[in-house]
């Protein structure tokens, strides 16, 4: 489904990828994890086109994206969840999640994914009506998955969603990540620094460190890997 | 510093409403005519000043050229009308095509500014913009100078006094009325673009998050684009009407224009387009009063004196926000 095949990005001079391989398969839920700085947004952000790969190339359903614009791309059905939330501040929490339908004209199916994302996060649509720089950080998170649902993407990227959050809030966002999965079989791929959390909610798992791609096996595996709990689990 | 503001802000206020109540028992229609002459001129001000708003609310760039865009909209209506007059049209015909032909210029010249001279620096230093927008300005009125005079050119009257209106003339010119009315429409019109459609969506999400509004699947260079065609489209309205209004134009009016809408911009809270058109309005009064009560050779001071006091006391403008966002 989305392939990254030796990923070279550089911010400037700063060599911030250096040769990146990940493969994600239609309908399966994979978790990038690493420490701070390793380059896990920015592999996200150069799948996306917003860091263009200057070497390697992705690929998506099969055509290559490398060097496709933000917005062409999202239009194939890749819709990412920024770090950072990033909901527009000053519009209302129902025109965000028209935002996330921009680039789509089918009005019956928007408003049925509405009603979905609503179903998912009633607290929505009680808040429709406040910007969304007047909700809190987990509301922020939710109406930031909810749209990029509104893309009706298949597949959806996560830049830590745990990020900031109260340990309850953060527990109810990946079971709702895995229902999302379940519901319409979107492929989910989380950048997550909850190591724990992120490799018990996916089936693969990528480990990155300065970079690059150290290990990759099954979530199960590198939950008990002692490498991995050592370094990320805390354990 | 807070209390201080407040004191000096309701002395100042205290001092004016004095004034003002005294001039307007003295001599009321005085009053009453500078005060439409302050709306007329603050529509003015509005026409060009949403442009430069809806440009830094997108980009954070002081287009410092967009009042040659503006000088270049009556330049052309003035050569479309002069063409069409010595064929001998109809007067509304000349009328319309002059504001056709100005807006489609201004607006051709617009998008391609933003092409050549702010397009290739969209990731530099906001300084390295900002020079190339003062480049722009400098070489569009020097190339204006050189195609056309460095004199003044007189401008025909496009928009007539009106034979009905005779009685209230004294008070309010109907050229007066009109540039009124047609700004009302134009930022009515400018509102609902930006509240109701696709495109205005698009242009309130690119000013909040450009790299957001990209991953939601906006074309953000196109968003630009078009912000650079409609600013350029109201402010070759504003110079159509203000040439027409004054009689007279030359190479050099879109800097003065231009510095003064920028004034009005910051003065309402630059980004916010509500704002622009309030702070062109309170500018224009504060002109309109000033020079008509105090000295009229000092108008411009006047001006830019507001921005100086704008800038030390309330430098996010009447209508601004603090950009305050959660992390």
């Amino acid at each position: 489904m989305l392939k990254l095949k030796d990923i070279h990005t550089y911010y400037g001079n700063i060599h911030a990828l250096k040769g990146i391989n990940i493969e994600i398969n239609e309908g399966e839920i994979v978790s990038l994890i690493g420490a701070n700085g390793a380059g896990k947004s920015t592999t996200l952000m150069t799948t996306c086109g917003i860091i263009p790969a200057k070497r390697g190339s992705v690929e998506f359903k099969g055509e290559d994206i490398t060097h496709l614009s933000p917005d062409k791309i999202v239009a194939l059905g890749l819709s990412q969840v920024p770090e950072g939330r990033r909901i527009f501040p000053f519009l209302t929490v129902a025109e965000n999640l028209d935002m996330g339908a921009f680039l789509r004209n089918d009005k019956d199916e928007i408003a049925k994914d509405l009603g979905y994302v609503y179903g998912l996060f009633p607290i929505l649509a009680e808040r429709k009506s406040q910007t969304g720089g007047t909700l809190s950080g987990g509301e922020q998170q939710m109406l930031a998955i909810s749209r990029a649902l509104m893309a009706r993407p298949t597949v959806l990227l996560l830049d830590e969603p745990s990020l900031g959050l109260a340990p309850i809030i953060v527990k109810q966002i990946f079971s709702i990540i895995k229902q999302i999965n379940k519901d319409h079989g979107t492929t989910i791929f989380i950048v997550e620094q909850n190591a724990n959390l992120a490799l018990k909610a996916a089936n693969r798992g990528y480990v990155m460190e300065n970079g690059a791609i150290t290990i990759t096996d099954t979530g199960a595996n590198l939950l008990v890997n002692e490498d991995i709990k050592k370094a990320y689990l805390g354990i | 510093m807070r209390w201080l503001n407040i004191i000096i802000g309701t002395a100042i206020a205290g001092v004016l409403a004095f004034f003002a109540a005294k001039e307007i028992i003295n001599d009321p229609v005085y009053f009453l005519e500078l005060f439409l002459g302050g709306l007329t001129r603050g529509s003015i001000y509005a026409l060009i000043a949403v442009g430069y708003t809806m440009v830094y609310g997108i980009i954070e760039l002081i287009n410092f050229a967009h009042g040659e865009i503006y000088m270049i909209g009556s330049y052309t209506a003035l050569i479309v009308a002069s063409v069409l007059g010595l064929y001998g049209y109809n007067q509304v015909v000349i009328v319309i095509l002059a504001f056709v032909f100005a807006i489609a210029y201004s607006c051709a010249y617009g998008f391609t500014v933003e092409k050549i001279a702010y397009l290739p620096l969209r990731n530099a230093p906001r300084l390295s913009a900002l020079i190339s927008a003062i480049g722009m300005s400098l070489f569009l009125q020097n190339y204006v100078m050189l195609a056309q005079t460095p004199e003044y050119l007189p401008f025909p009257e496009l928009i007539p006094e009106l034979a009905i209106w005779e009685p209230y003339a004294h008070i309010i010119t109907a050229p007066e009325m009109i540039i009124i009315v047609t700004t009302v429409i134009v930022t009515a019109l400018l509102g609902m673009l930006i509240k109701f459609t696709r495109m205005g969506k698009a242009m309130r999400a690119s000013s909040q998050d450009k790299i957001m509004s990209a991953l939601v699947g906006i074309n953000v260079n196109k968003v630009v684009s078009t912000t650079f065609i409609v600013g350029s489209a109201t402010a070759a309205i504003g110079g159509v009407l203000i040439a027409s209004h004054v009689g007279q134009i030359n190479f050099f009016i879109g800097f003065l224009a231009g510095i003064k809408a920028f004034v009005a911009a910051v003065l309402g809270g630059i980004g916010s387009i509500p704002g622009a058109v309030l702070g062109s309005l309170v500018l224009g009064w504060t002109e309109s009063f000033f020079t008509g009560y105090f000295w009229s050779e000092y108008e411009d001071v006047c001006a830019f004196t507001f921005l100086v006091l704008i800038l030390i006391f309330r430098p996010s403008g009447i209508l601004g926000r603090k950009e305050t966002k959660k992390v």
